[in-house]
């Protein structure tokens, strides 16, 4: 499904409908996050790919235009370019160990030692909020001072601009009275 | 939008759900899944459902951008405050176990519960900014043209 969807996206020229595709695909994908126990991120991707940037993407559509321009140049170039790293991801995983393997490096390196020591150092029953707040609390910082960071980027290009320009409007008003 | 009823009635009943549902993730972080990240944009769903379906104007009457941009800011000042105040009672930079130093894991508990809230608030505040940002911009269009 998660193909057919993208297919579908490709093929499309109207961009309302690729919004909503793209809010399908996000969701399909949280499904698939939840099949491989990743509750947490799968909570993530369906509150934010499917709900926000839906919104957001409707949002500058609204702003700019609701078709997309046919491309002039050949797709050949760019169709060979997914190919080659298509198959170099694939030909990677074949080097992986299986999906839930007991000996995988996922299993055998940090996991383990986390999830020995976070009930009785820590007492939260959640150890992904365990590790994410506590062991690895700077990084969960930086996380938040990227999101304020990208934030304060979006208010500074968007609406500083809009306002800059009513400033502009008004001194050329007054200019000309 | 005016003129879908459903829609708006719909909205009503569902935006005090969904900010319920918020604080929900945000306080229960710790026992199921969910945190500040997810918490803070549940939150500013609510918002912008509102802002969407009702108008800009109505959005803003009711979460004023003055504050969301100071939310911006307090949710990274509370995470980062958290971290001095367990410096100057004497423990790491971050370190929980300051706020309870006879149980550590309870000072743990209440270091998550805070820095979760600082990082639901940074979210929260971002995300309804961003939106406001986008829909500030002048051109509007008419239901029919979708």
């Amino acid at each position: 499904m998660l193909v057919v969807t993208a297919i579908a996206i490709v093929r499309m020229q109207r961009l309302f409908a690729i919004a909503m595709l793209s809010g399908v695909f996000s969701l399909l994908s949280a499904l698939l996050f939840v099949v491989l126990d990743a509750v947490d991120v799968a909570f993530t991707e369906a509150a934010v790919g499917a709900g926000i940037s839906t919104v957001l993407v409707l949002g500058t559509l609204a702003l700019t235009s609701r078709v997309a321009k046919p491309s002039t140049h050949s797709p050949a170039i760019p169709l060979l370019v997914v190919l080659v790293t298509g198959a170099t991801l694939m030909y990677g995983t074949l080097d992986m160990p299986n999906f839930g393997s007991a000996d995988a490096p996922a299993q055998t390196h940090v996991s383990p030692d986390y999830l020995e020591r976070s009930p009785h150092e820590i007492g939260v029953p959640n150890v992904v909020t365990a590790i994410l707040a506590s062991y690895r609390g700077y990084d969960t910082l930086g996380e938040t001072a990227v999101v304020f960071t990208a934030g304060i980027g979006v208010l500074l290009l968007i609406s500083g601009l809009h306002r800059r320009r009513e400033d502009e409007d008004e001194e050329e008003e007054s200019g000309e009275s | 939008m005016r003129h879908h009823l459903i829609l708006r009635v719909v909205t009503k009943l569902l935006v005090g759900t969904i900010i319920l549902f918020a604080f929900y993730v945000q306080f229960h972080g710790d026992f199921s899944p969910g945190g500040g990240f997810q918490a803070g944009v549940i939150m500013a769903v609510a918002f912008i459902l509102y802002g969407v379906v009702f108008s800009l104007r109505k959005a803003q009457k009711v979460f004023p951008p003055w504050l969301v941009h100071k939310m911006v800011a307090l949710g990274v000042l509370i995470y980062a405050g958290t971290g001095i105040v367990s410096l100057f009672l004497g423990y790491e930079y971050l370190d929980y176990g300051a706020f309870s130093p006879h149980h550590p894991e309870h000072g743990q508990h209440y270091g998550i519960l805070i820095v979760e809230l600082g990082v639901g608030i940074t979210v929260t505040g971002v995300m309804v900014a961003v939106y406001y940002a986008f829909a500030a911009r002048p051109p509007r269009i008419s239901d029919e043209e979708w």
